[in-house]
């Protein structure tokens, strides 16, 4: 095969390995920002949380990494329950949700990031299951199970999310409080309680994202920080309230990132990325799977 | 019954003080207050932490002694979060506030350089850690460096690794060099390609990186399609971590493949890599091999290995924090010469003065650098596993360069097994 042709092909299918760990990242704040308009800027911290607490678990008991994830799932999820309470009860109950709620997500991030340094130390985490060592080859690409494995993972997982939003009564009014809680009362239905069920959810999935990060690197208490401005801009180019866009905008992302650093180097990358997603703006402000007000 | 007035109680307090003995008075009543911002929190956490360790250890080990000048030691430090911005106004609430007697710098040139025109303002004579080429700029008559780098970052830092790799039976002829934006990192690469190109080698890829970088696999395979003959990285972890991963899933191999990647000479990254390592020539510091065994540095690091994993720092203590040990006895040593606390007399006598470190003896240049620079090039040689304790005996991380520390000889190529 021809060289250049090569470089291309793995540039774009580990692009879309790479898509596949931001889709998990992106998940759970494509349900809290984009479906229920809070600015969790704490999602990344908390998904390092999960990874610190799979390291903790998977290491004493033995086992997978993305099992492990899942198991302490539910526990993320009533921490989710919880710092929802907290914020509804501060600050959207009073309608200060805009610049306060911010501000309260931004103090979780830096209380979540200080408390693993004060539980764990500053020191990397690191938990590699087998598997992390092996590469298939097909033919000229290479498909290192590293990022493979959390790939798959994170489709399913956001795969059986989407079908549950849209088969199931609970997923059905978790999409109609993105649009209108007060007609959500009209059906009998307590939007607070929907939220708050979404909100946890939401921070499930920052548990399963720390799985998939240990799988890919060895994690540190700021690790959250460089998925930031990367997620928030994923679930805006994939349409905010749309699970499929926020999946294609990651794999977009992925491969945009992955091509531009093998043929123009990696310092390019995050500028050609972020470039695109201001030219999807551009034509679509509704992002990709959005829809026009 | 009689009733102490408030004039009765500061009459107490007098002649209760009166009985305190002059040595009680110097030991309890004034310490030597040595005061810095220290990166706790954030990036650089790890590093930072084991630092203050090692300061502590210091700390105990001179007030053992009978503390400096007859007063002992104390630590005045705050977390600068990894937060540069934070710098100048912890270093002004040292200096105007807390009154400290001596400053001493953060970790690593980033949270160095900002606190420069504080001390600078002040006129402090100041110890610095792991900054490089801090004092290029300001040329502060009172600044000194603990770090191996040298005066001459450009002309220096790269030539062990390229004197590594012209010692291979057929020269190399190809160069390709991946740099993180970072100063270091940037001084680092620059280095090698000025002095890769002064040898006659042909630079096939030279480029640089965000620190927001996740997948390092587009990037080398890029590299390892131009087949260069020495890959030189400057890279800082996890990037570290990612890169190896990535070389290791892509098979990629090269005579010569490492250079100035910070990270394997952590024990985290070395207990993850684990065979990975084998082969890697890289940039480093400090050796527990027989040519680095310098008078107190093992006895050191039996102390900080003992405290290590309850502090949950580095359990190796291999890398900076024999520096934060040896840049606390730079201070003791010129305050014990000076017999006062005087900052010009300081700066002077650091000038003037060689100081016997647990990293070996020190004399500083004009700028405040090393005189001489003494950048290591380490290779991992015989790594099966994971496990730390290989780390703390000779063997594992031999030294290539310079050549009157060197330990071991080279092998060949990267990729091989071990």
């Amino acid at each position: 095969m021809d060289p250049q042709l090569s470089l291309l092909l793995n540039g774009i299918v580990s692009g879309l390995l790479l898509g596949g760990l931001y889709a998990a990242a992106a998940a759970g704040l494509a349900i809290a920002f984009g479906m229920l308009d809070i600015v969790n800027i704490a999602h990344p911290a908390l998904m390092v949380a999960g990874a610190f607490l799979v390291v903790v678990i998977g290491t004493t008991l033995g086992l997978d990494p993305l099992l492990v994830s899942l198991l302490i799932a539910p526990l993320f999820y009533l921490v989710g329950v919880g710092i929802y309470t907290f914020y509804h009860h501060f600050f959207e109950r009073r309608g200060e949700e805009a610049l306060q709620g911010l501000a309260f997500f931004f103090g979780v991030m830096f209380i979540v990031e200080v408390g693993l340094v004060m539980a764990f130390g500053p020191e990397q985490r690191f938990l590699d299951p087998d598997y992390a060592f092996i590469t298939w080859r097909l033919g000229e690409i290479d498909l290192p199970l590293r990022m493979l494995v959390p790939a798959v993972l994170a489709m399913a997982v956001v795969g059986l999310l989407i079908l549950w939003l849209r088969r199931s009564f609970t997923g059905l009014a978790i999409a109609a409080v993105a649009q209108d809680a007060e007609a959500l009362r009209l059906m009998a239905v307590d939007p607070v309680k929907i939220k708050r069920l979404a909100f946890g959810i939401s921070v499930a999935l920052a548990a399963m994202a720390g799985g998939a990060l240990v799988v890919v690197q060895p994690v540190e208490p700021s690790s959250g920080q460089i998925f930031i401005g990367r997620v928030f801009a994923i679930c805006i180019m994939g349409g905010m309230a749309s699970l499929p866009g926020m999946v294609t905008a990651a794999l977009l992302f992925g491969v945009v990132e992955n091509v531009t650093a093998t043929f123009y180097g990696p310092s390019w990358s995050p500028a050609v990325a972020f470039g695109w997603l201001l030219l999807v703006l551009a034509f679509r402000p509704q992002g990709l799977f959005g829809k026009a007000a | 019954m009689t009733r102490i007035t408030r004039r009765d109680l500061g009459r107490l307090v007098l002649a209760s003080g009166a009985f305190v003995s002059p040595a009680a008075m110097g030991q309890g009543a004034n310490p030597i207050r040595i005061g810095y911002a220290m990166s706790l929190s954030g990036g650089l956490a790890a590093n930072g932490r084991s630092s203050l360790l090692a300061h502590k250890i210091w700390q105990e080990d001179v007030n053992a002694r009978g503390g400096i000048l007859g007063r002992p030691v104390e630590l005045v430090f705050y977390d600068d979060q990894t937060n540069p911005g934070t710098v100048p106004a912890l270093y002004t609430k040292l200096i105007d506030v807390d009154k400290v007697d001596i400053v001493t710098s953060p970790y690593a040139t980033v949270m160095i350089a900002p606190s420069m025109p504080v001390i600078m303002q002040r006129r402090m004579c100041y110890v610095s850690l792991f900054g490089a080429g801090v004092n290029e700029a300001f040329k502060y008559d009172r600044y000194f460096s603990m770090n191996v780098a040298g005066d001459d970052i450009k002309g220096t830092y790269g030539k062990g690794f390229l004197e590594v790799a012209f010692s291979l039976p057929t020269p190399p002829r190809t160069l390709s060099i991946l740099a993180v934006d970072n100063e270091f990192a940037q001084k680092a690469a620059e280095s090698v390609r000025h002095l890769g190109r002064q040898r006659g080698l042909r630079i096939v890829y030279d480029r640089s990186y965000p620190p927001t970088t996740v997948d390092f696999a587009p990037t080398v395979r890029a590299i390892a399609a131009t087949r260069p003959d020495v890959v030189f990285f400057a890279s800082y972890p996890p990037d570290s971590n990612g890169l190896l991963r990535a070389i290791s899933e892509l098979k990629v191999t090269a005579p010569i493949l490492g250079g100035g990647m910070i990270g394997p000479q952590i024990a985290a990254v070395q207990a993850q890599m684990g065979p990975i390592l084998n082969n890697l020539v890289n940039w480093d510091v400090y050796s527990p091999e027989p040519t680095m065994n310098f008078p107190g540095v093992a006895a050191f690091q039996e102390k900080y290995r003992a405290r290590a994993v309850a502090e949950q720092v580095d359990p190796l203590g291999n890398y900076l924090q024999p520096f934060a040990y040896a840049q606390m006895q730079v201070v003791e040593q010129s305050l014990a010469r000076v017999g006062k606390i005087d900052q010009a007399a300081l700066a002077t006598d650091m000038h003037a003065n060689e100081f016997k470190t647990v990293v070996g003896d020190i004399r500083f240049s004009a700028l405040g650098e090393w005189a001489e620079e003494r950048n290591l090039f380490v290779q991992f040689q015989g790594i099966r596993d994971g496990d730390l304790e290989k780390y703390k005996k000779p063997g594992t991380k031999v030294i290539l360069y310079p050549n009157n520390l060197k330990s071991g000889t080279l092998r060949t190529p990267y990729g091989a097994p071990a």
